[in-house]
């Protein structure tokens, strides 16, 4: 069976909507499955995952360019990910950061990372003081919240951190 | 005891402990998950792994399992050891995924494993889309208590496994969508007042806009069955972890407080109907010789909201979201000692439902 929305694709998905007084059931691609925001496969897939695979190749914006040359570390090509939705490796982010910072704003709205500062056990002082000020915004977030449990943990790091020589 | 025959004693009620819990706000939301995933530095994302490299993998994640103080005595399975229905079961209780499950030719991916907790639902899949998928389960709304559990897992891992970080993107997925904090929070909530009083999809829509996102949990795909919704956050980067948890703490409390005054507002307006559609329910789920498991659904849905509204004396709660999990297909196959066929699942279904309810009663008078 085609999708009915696109009529291109074949049908992955029953879609139930109840709109109104009215249920009705739609026979859907998992890509217009996504757009209507529901996902397919496991509860914990991402409905946006197959929006990335179709990104750029529908003209709405230099997403990833063609011409991109294959991740060094693991061989992944442009190409690759948009049919699979899925990065190689580590290694991608930074070979295709260009690129990528273009697509993560449009499905998160932004490229940086906010939350937790991971601090591997090879430390340097970049670390040291990117770690710090993530711990003080998640303190000072914490105290805004009232988890008063979570910001004692926190201030314990933070002292943890700036003790040490 | 035999290998095979120890490891399936130890799956009967595992990863289940969430249903115990007197989790606030149970009569609308039934369990609240958060996930974390991370990648281990120096080798490749799932998609692009081997066979060794996913064996290898397993095999410091299992060290770092060991070790980590929160989960304390951990059991840990290969999916490969498990047959099908089993793998199935694992599913059924959304411990697992079906990508960790489903590999080439029937067979479970190489590498592919669950581990957790013994004493709470704590655990993570090894080999998953994600070198690790952390999770904690917790019963009712328990966001910030669910997240707690797994940051500190996180935690203890992170010092044993080299996690791929990169400053900018933040924690390095395969898919995109996860980069950044990786971090997914769940509810599973029961809507019926919103549904009935067709009100849903703008708040549905509603919801959409402020960066959250639904979809139905139990039965195939997506669908939703029995007005259960999973409301999750969609994007994982460029906040906090704890703004993304209080993001969805408030917008879940608006949902809970809008369905609580649709059900008032039926209560108020339309209470005969309310009630016959109630007891209808029941009484269907009391006497049925074939259900299938949507139409289970539904009406445990309506048993639900008349209890909650006290319309209802019995079952309990826990007893309609036990009967949930129990009732579906490879749980019954495992009570059955047998593969079933669709009539014979909606009969053992129907027959599991009516001993459930008529036991749940005898506490209880169930009439009036």
């Amino acid at each position: 069976m085609k999708c009915e929305h696109c009529g291109e694709r074949a049908a992955e998905i029953t879609l139930t909507e109840i709109e109104s007084d009215e249920m009705r059931t739609l026979h859907l691609c998992s890509t217009c499955a996504a757009l209507k925001g529901v996902g397919s496969g496991p509860a914990d897939s991402p409905p946006i995952a197959d929006l990335i695979a179709h990104l750029g190749s529908g003209g709405s914006g230099p997403a990833f360019g063609p011409d991109a040359e294959a991740c060094e570390y693991c061989g992944t090509r442009v190409k690759d990910f948009r049919k699979t939705g899925r990065l190689g490796c580590p290694q991608c982010y930074v070979h295709f950061a260009g690129q990528l910072r273009a697509l993560l704003r449009r499905v998160h709205g932004a490229s940086q990372h906010m939350g937790k500062v991971y601090m591997s056990s090879a430390v340097d002082i970049d670390d040291t003081e990117a770690r710090l000020d993530t711990l003080r915004r998640r303190l000072a977030r914490a105290v805004e919240i009232e988890d008063f449990e979570s910001a004692a943990l926190l201030r314990d790091q933070i002292h943890q951190l700036t003790e040490t020589p | 005891m035999s290998e095979p025959a120890r490891q399936r004693t130890e799956l009967d009620g595992q990863g289940l402990g969430w249903l115990d819990e007197e989790g606030p706000d149970l009569e609308i939301v039934l369990s609240t998950r958060v996930r974390l995933a991370r990648n281990v530095q120096g080798f490749p994302f799932a998609v692009k792994a081997s066979g060794e490299e996913r064996e290898r993998l397993l095999g410091r994640a299992r060290d770092a399992i060991a070790a980590a103080d929160i989960l304390g005595s951990t059991d840990l399975w290969e999916m490969d050891d498990l047959d099908a229905s089993e793998r199935t079961l694992l599913l059924e209780r959304h411990l697992v995924s079906r990508e960790l499950i489903v590999g080439a030719e029937g067979r479970a991916p190489r590498g592919a494993a669950l581990a957790l907790s013994r004493e709470r639902t704590l655990g993570l899949m090894v080999n998953e889309e994600d070198h690790l998928r952390l999770q904690a389960l917790r019963g009712g709304f328990q966001l910030v208590q669910a997240w707690r559990d797994v940051d500190r897992l996180d935690e203890e891992l992170g010092a044993r496994l080299p996690y791929a970080f990169h400053h900018e993107f933040g924690f390095l997925t395969s898919c995109p969508t996860n980069v950044g904090t990786g971090l997914r929070a769940s509810v599973l909530i029961h809507l019926p007042g919103l549904v009935l009083t067709k009100q849903i999809q703008k708040v549905l829509e509603g919801m959409g806009q402020l960066g959250l996102t639904y979809r139905g949990l139990y039965g195939e795909g997506s669908r939703v069955v029995g007005n259960f919704f999973q409301i999750s956050n969609q994007t994982t980067l460029g906040k906090t972890e704890e703004d993304l948890i209080d993001q969805l703490e408030s917008l879940v409390a608006r949902v809970i407080g809008y369905e609580k005054q649709a059900r008032s507002v039926l209560l108020r307006e339309a209470p005969s109907v309310l009630e016959d559609k109630v007891w209808r329910a029941y009484g269907i789920l009391r006497n049925a010789r074939s259900l299938s498991f949507e139409e289970m659904m539904n009406l445990l849905s309506g048993v639900r909201l008349g209890v909650s509204l006290k319309l209802l004396k019995t079952p309990r709660v826990e007893t309609i979201s036990r009967v949930m999990i129990y009732a579906q297909t490879a749980h019954l196959e495992r009570a059955a000692r047998r593969r079933l066929d669709e009539t014979d699942a909606d009969v053992f279904r129907a027959t599991y439902v009516r001993e459930a309810l008529s036991a749940d009663g005898m506490s209880g008078s169930s009439g009036e």
